[in-house]
């Protein structure tokens, strides 16, 4: 299918291109061609391929675990109700294991993150040009299907978890107890002057790097991640014009970067949880 | 990267499946998860209970065989002495009824003997009488001579 575009190159930007729509240059609305218009439209426009596929996953997610919920029963579990329990329990077992304080919003949380990550890294698993190219014939020029191949949406997931941790911060702590935290240690002294003049301005430089690298480094590894996946699968799928026995070779390659690929999606999903619940954690936690 | 809404639609999004996951999802499978935990338990509690109370009525059953055992054995003893005392009563029972036969026909024999003896006796006076008679050749007269008769009787 590299034969339609004119490059290998622009194959790749085409598949790395969102749907974004926004206003145009000319003050016109509509979609982006290309990623410098993309960019041109500033922030006030939406990748609606990210959107769609996301709550559309996350649609997915809540309406069989809505199922199960309703019919949910004490007695012999059925098919789905079992799987969701495994899973529940599973998202139970990690809470308990690192979070410690009481918080009810905490275990749902982290099944949310945790199954929606899941589901949505799991659309890398699908050969990069069927959906592509499905919407190609229905008459939408870019489709990207990996919502988490999209920074925006990885940054609005690590950016509402960092919301949480600054909440419950300032929620267990008080304003004070929380400016302490970042202010008054690693570094400290009994010295009033040694305490506020040098120390104070040195650990709030070192704890506010810290605390902006959690939402980043959230983001950023869970994007990192399925971007390299999904590069690599694009580059796999330019084999695929390449001669029958290229072709051949990249199916054989796409198949077993796949496999591995099922490993990376879960970890992924996972480590996203874990982390969540570990920053929640520490958000509750009374540092010493 | 080129950031825009799509984030503060991703961070809405996000925030409405957690309120639902955390309303309608999480809560009631949670609940049927602990129910049924805490079923199972009272489950496994009952059947140890059973097996105890098993066990207890085993060792009861065994207690109330064992009295009745030795209870057993006693009414046996007891229906043995018993016996013995009534054979005993028996015997000694039909001891005295052949020894009181024994003496009354042993009084009927002395009766009898008496009897015989006195019919002798009067059959040996008649005879003395009829033998004098004869010797005398004459009448004697039974009226004057009774005294005579009543003493030779007495000596026979």
């Amino acid at each position: 299918m590299a034969t339609e575009y004119a490059s290998s190159g622009e194959y790749i930007k085409h598949h790395l291109q969102n749907l974004t729509y926004g206003q145009h240059a000319d003050g016109t609305w509509g979609i982006a061609h290309g990623a410098a218009e993309a960019k041109a439209m500033g922030f006030w426009a939406i990748n609606v391929d990210s959107m769609l596929f996301s709550i559309g996953l996350g649609v997915l997610f809540l309406f069989f675990f809505r199922m199960a919920a309703k019919k949910a029963t004490v007695g012999v579990p059925s098919g789905l109700q079992n799987f969701v329990e495994w899973i529940i329990e599973f998202i139970d077992h990690s809470v308990r294991g690192s979070f410690s304080p009481k918080n009810a919003m905490v275990a749902p949380l982290a099944l949310t993150v945790f199954v929606w990550v899941f589901l949505m890294n799991a659309m890398d698993l699908l050969p990069v040009d069927w959906l592509p190219y499905v919407a190609g014939m229905a008459g939408v020029p870019y489709l990207k299907v990996v919502p988490t191949t999209d920074p925006n949406v990885t940054f609005g997931l690590a950016l509402s978890v960092f919301a949480l941790v600054l909440f419950y911060s300032v929620k267990m702590k008080g304003s004070g107890g929380f400016f302490a935290e970042l202010a008054f240690q690693p570094f400290q002294s009994k010295n009033p002057i040694l305490k506020y003049l040098v120390f104070m301005p040195i650990n709030l430089l070192l704890e506010g790097v810290s605390l902006i690298a959690k939402p980043i480094s959230l983001a950023l590894r869970l994007f990192g991640n399925m971007y390299a996946g999904e590069m690599i699968f694009i580059l796999i799928a330019l084999m695929f014009g390449g001669g029958w026995l290229l072709a051949l070779f990249g199916g054989a390659l796409q198949w077993a970067w796949a496999v591995f690929h099922i490993l990376i999606i879960t970890l992924q999903a996972f480590i996203f949880m874990t982390l969540t619940i570990v920053y929640l954690d520490m958000a509750h936690a009374e540092h010493h | 990267m080129n950031f825009n809404a799509t984030l503060i639609g991703q961070t809405i999004t996000f925030i409405l499946f957690v309120w639902f996951c955390m309303k309608f999802v999480w809560p009631p499978i949670m609940n049927a998860l602990e129910t049924r935990k805490k079923q199972i338990a009272d489950g496994l509690a009952a059947g140890d209970r059973g097996k105890h109370e098993l066990e207890l009525a085993a060792k009861k059953a065994s207690e109330n065989l064992r009295e009745a055992k030795s209870q057993a054995g006693e009414v046996i003893a007891q229906a043995e002495k018993r016996a013995a005392q009534i054979v005993e009563e028996a015997k000694s029972a039909a001891k005295e009824e052949g020894d009181r036969q024994i003496a009354a026909a042993q009084a009927t024999i002395d009766q009898e003997a008496n009897r015989a003896r006195e019919g002798l006796r009067e059959q040996v006076a008649a005879l003395a009488v009829a033998g004098a008679e004869k010797i005398l050749r004459r009448e004697v007269n039974a009226q004057t001579h009774a005294d005579l008769l009543g003493q030779l009787k007495a000596e026979l």
